[in-house]
């Protein structure tokens, strides 16, 4: 075990953790922040995605030791009050259907589109290949995505 | 004013968790550390007054809907209170939407599995509603001292017909308790409905794109302990003992023990892999996790160990067998294939799937010396508390089940198992506790969709129509033929047989049960039978529909032809058949089952020599559509899901085990490989609602292959289509 301190959605947390434990179950199991989602946990799915300074990381495999110091935002602290313009789309979309990937599939699209305002389609691809959709949203992530890049 | 206790007694642990603007979500306290959004419309009441157990009205005019069965990701937490809001006649943005918990007393038919809770409920729902608003009518009229007769209500306001006085809901809500429940109300007519058939957004979006606590994964309890199972390495095997000292002495293990959870007269949904296995119990999840590995266990073999290969040697042994569970025979197919001018006969095949829900199994149980409470993800609560019952030797009435938003189904869910872990394991400590598989624990521990082989074969006379059909089709274990559907009834001489072969490998429901395979094989081996009688698709089985509509064949059939034609004329006429553009590859699949029809058109473009799916054209009749948006997001839903397992996903069977186990070597449809576009259309009607959950998958598959072979021109007769041997030549002979 070992002490950290995290900067998580712009506060400090203190945490005392083994130093090989992923930051998603820092988050999760210790500092209540459930949002970031456990789907496979050898960063295939996409549904643990986090922003790390700012680019988005899968979060269920970056030990909590690699990550002092740098700036972690997760689905929580996207925005206050859940209007960040890519979860805007999303409503407007109507995009979920289970919902289990979307703060992950949302954590990669915001992080695209804070590096290029406006993506084309192979972008999109590109960007989000790394995010399954198991219910098939797809098509309308597409639609949100570019919404958002519009708004 | 008399404030009647709520029927479940909810009113404690309710808070206002969602956002303004109509159907917002109402959420049990145990999620906890939720907070409005923003402000609802309409202020919160400060007493509730229980009509019936699917409906509460506050003194405010809020009206909190309770939504009876699991949500899935088919949105019924929204489509199901829809209903109810429609017939109380309710503005939606006074709505409030509240997950019921198990109640087998009250609620019936509370599962989400087989398309049908709609379909189900639809009866209930309005029901409910309508009672509800002919009680407040009652209530209102007794107020003025009038006759039921002289009021209306509408859009939350009860008024007088002759007369200026009206009152809301909430204010007469607290008289309308005391009336005696009407025997018999008004159901409105369609052309009355003013939410149903419109698009209203999922009651839980915000709270979804928020990342706000909502699965069972995001569950928590002070003084819990969390749990992590390990099942024998393969189909075949048990435990004999594992290094339970070490394990137990390693950093944030609590306890390790095996549990049993074998009960007397299992039912379907006790279906599992494994009955007895490893457990560890932990503080938090990672060291759990790290325990797994460490773990050394010896297992022994208690039956065969399986292969790919003999699964497929088992299909091709059923097959030959000819011993079949259930048959059709009309007329005399031997003696047409005889004299038919063309016989086509194809065979095609399925591996086992995994349903890999995004959210893995998981359960939060705390269980006393004589009670139980279950939170988390089951599509069949009743059945959970059944088994927990048994096993655990508590009587029903001492358990309770609550469901928590589902990280998907897609039928993994039916089966109870890993909520009856969580209670063994949580009785075992003690404690309440909350298990949590790994992805491999996942994938690797079964009930999969069956692999399937069928083969099919067609006779044409000289004038190229179809007067023979034949479909013998094996599973590993049950064969994926359903004798009367579709071509049954329009063909002269028609048989059928499903034949089941046996596997150790459990497998259970997989989203649209032997549709999944069965409508991409017939679909297909249509298309080739089309093309070898030179007809168009879309044609020759509008042919076929007619056939079954004046002159059917035999005594019965399981579907009705003219709205099964009337989903190709439709996607016919959307997709503008027959007048695409150079360069797109057309193909068309049309599927009944879950008592929807769906036809679909789907153009495949060939980009840097691979084909790709940009648009699919999809034309449902599931009767009256509820929330029509959402609907057209299932039905989207099913197409990818349909076009990604047909196209890339499998298991394949090594020593009793499969050999993916996790998404880098199992593979999922992305989003490159998705469609660009997907456009629904509703055949409008007035017949009662059936299911979409499971209607969109099946035909995608037809629809995908026949796409395929224009764009590449190859048959696709093996799912996955990605794998390079596709065996049959596409010769027509």
């Amino acid at each position: 075990m070992a002490s950290f301190t995290l900067k998580i959605n712009g506060k400090k947390h203190d945490v005392d953790v083994d130093p090989s434990t992923p930051i998603l179950w820092v988050l999760r199991d210790h500092l209540d922040l459930v949002g970031t989602k456990y789907g496979c946990g050898i960063a295939q799915c996409g549904a643990c995605t986090i922003h790390l300074d700012g680019a988005a990381m899968r979060s269920c495999i970056l030990p909590v030791s690699s990550v002092e110091g740098k700036s972690i935002t997760t689905i929580e602290g996207l925005s206050e009050e859940g209007d960040h313009p890519v979860q805007k789309a999303w409503l407007e979309h109507d995009v979920p259907q289970c919902g289990y990937c979307q703060a992950g599939q949302i954590m990669s699209a915001s992080a695209l589109l804070n590096d290029n305002a406006n993506p084309t389609d192979a972008d999109i691809d590109s960007a989000m290949s790394g995010n399954i959709c198991r219910c098939g949203t797809y098509t309308r992530i597409k639609k949100a995505i570019k919404t958002a890049a519009n708004s | 004013m008399t404030v009647i206790k709520t029927k479940f007694n909810r009113r404690s642990f309710l808070k206002v968790t969602g956002a303004a603007g109509g159907g917002m979500l109402i959420g049990f306290s145990w999620l906890g550390g939720c907070a409005p959004a923003s402000e609802p419309e309409i202020a919160i009441p400060s007493e509730w007054y229980d009509i019936n157990g699917y409906i509460k009205i506050g003194d405010t005019g809020m009206v909190t809907i309770y939504s009876p069965n699991p949500e899935i990701g088919q949105n019924v937490m929204t489509s199901m209170p829809m209903i109810v809001a429609e017939e109380l006649d309710v503005p939606w943005d006074h709505v409030v939407v509240e997950q019921a918990p198990l109640n087998t007393g009250f609620y019936q038919n509370q599962f989400a599995g087989g398309s049908l809770s709609i379909r189900l409920s639809w009866d209930a729902l309005r029901m409910a509603g309508a009672t509800g608003r002919q009680m407040l009518m009652e209530a209102a009229a007794k107020e003025w001292g009038i006759d039921v007769s002289e009021v209306n209500a509408s859009e939350g306001k009860i008024s007088e017909i002759n007369g200026d006085r009206s009152i809301g809901y909430g204010e007469i809500a607290s008289k309308a308790v005391g009336i005696e429940v009407p025997e018999e109300v008004q159901l409105k007519e369609p052309k009355d409905y003013k939410l149903i058939g419109t698009s209203k957004k999922n009651v839980v979006a915000k709270d979804i794109v928020s990342g706000r606590p909502l699965f069972g994964l995001d569950f928590k309890r002070d003084g819990m302990k969390y749990a992590v199972i390990q099942h024998p390495p393969a189909f075949g095997m048990k435990i004999k003992d594992f290094n339970i000292d070490e394990i137990k002495a390693m950093p944030g293990v609590t306890d390790a023990f095996i549990i049993d959870t074998a009960i007397d007269d299992s039912k379907w949904f006790d279906e599992k892999g494994y009955l007895q296995l490893i457990a560890i119990v932990g503080d938090s999840t990672w060291p759990l996790f790290q325990a797994k590995k460490a773990l050394k266990a010896n297992w022994e073999e208690d039956s065969e160990l399986e292969s790919t290969e003999l699964h497929n040697q088992r299909l091709d042994e059923a097959l030959a067998s000819g011993d079949a569970q259930e048959s059709r025979k009309d007329g005399d197919t031997e003696a047409a294939f005889k004299n038919a001018a063309k016989v086509i006969e194809r065979t095609y095949t399925a591996p086992f799937i995994a349903h890999n829900t995004l959210e893995p199994m998981n359960f939060f149980a705390n269980v006393t010396a004589d009670k139980a409470e279950l939170i988390g993800p089951t599509q069949t609560p009743a059945s959970l508390e059944e088994t927990v019952s048994k096993l655990l030797d508590i009587p029903v009435e001492n358990i309770t089940v609550n469901m928590t938003r589902i990280g998907g189904g897609f039928g993994r869910r039916l089966y109870v198992h890993f909520g009856v872990e969580a209670a063994a394991i949580s009785k075992k400590i003690g404690a309440p506790v909350k298990l949590v598989y790994t992805r491999e624990d996942d994938m690797t521990q079964g009930t999969y969709r069956p692999t399937y082989k069928s083969i099919y074969k067609a006779g044409l006379d000289e004038n190229n129509n179809l007067i023979a059909f034949e479909v013998k089709g094996a599973g590993l274990p049950e064969g994926p033929v359903f004798p009367n559907r579709f071509p049954a009834g329009a063909v002269d001489n028609y048989s059928a047989e499903k034949i089941h072969a046996s596997t150790n490998v459990t497998t259970g429901a997989w989203r649209a049960p032997r549709s999944n395979f069965t409508a991409g094989a017939e679909q297909s081996f249509l298309d080739e039978v089309a093309e070898a009688a030179g007809k168009d698709p879309i044609d020759f089985r509008l042919e076929l529909f007619e056939r079954a509509k004046e002159n059917p064949v035999g005594e019965e059939y399981e579907y009705d032809a003219e709205r099964y034609a009337g989903v190709l004329k439709l996607v016919k006429e959307k997709s503008g058949w027959g007048t695409e553009k150079p360069g797109i590859h057309r193909g068309v699949a049309a599927y009944f089952c879950h008592s929807t029809y769906v036809a679909e058109v789907m153009d495949i473009e060939v980009v840097n020599g691979e084909p790709k799916v940009q648009k699919v054209w999809c034309a449902v009749d599931c009767g009256i559509v509820i929330n029509k948006d959402a609907a057209k997001n299932m039905i989207e839903g099913g197409v990818v899901d349909g076009i990604g397992h047909a196209m890339y996903s499998k298991l394949t069977f090594e020593d009793g085990a499969p050999k993916e186990e996790n998404f880098n070597n199992y593979q999922l449809i992305r989003h490159h490989q998705a469609p660009a576009e997907i456009e629904t259309f509703f055949v409008e009607n007035e017949i009662s609602p059936t299911g979409l959950g499971e209607p969109g998958l099946p035909p995608a598959m037809g629809a995908l292959a026949n796409a395929m072979y224009k764009a590449t021109g190859t048959r696709y007769y093996h799912q996955p289509f990605s794998s390079s041997d596709q065996g049959q030549k596409t010769v027509i002979g």
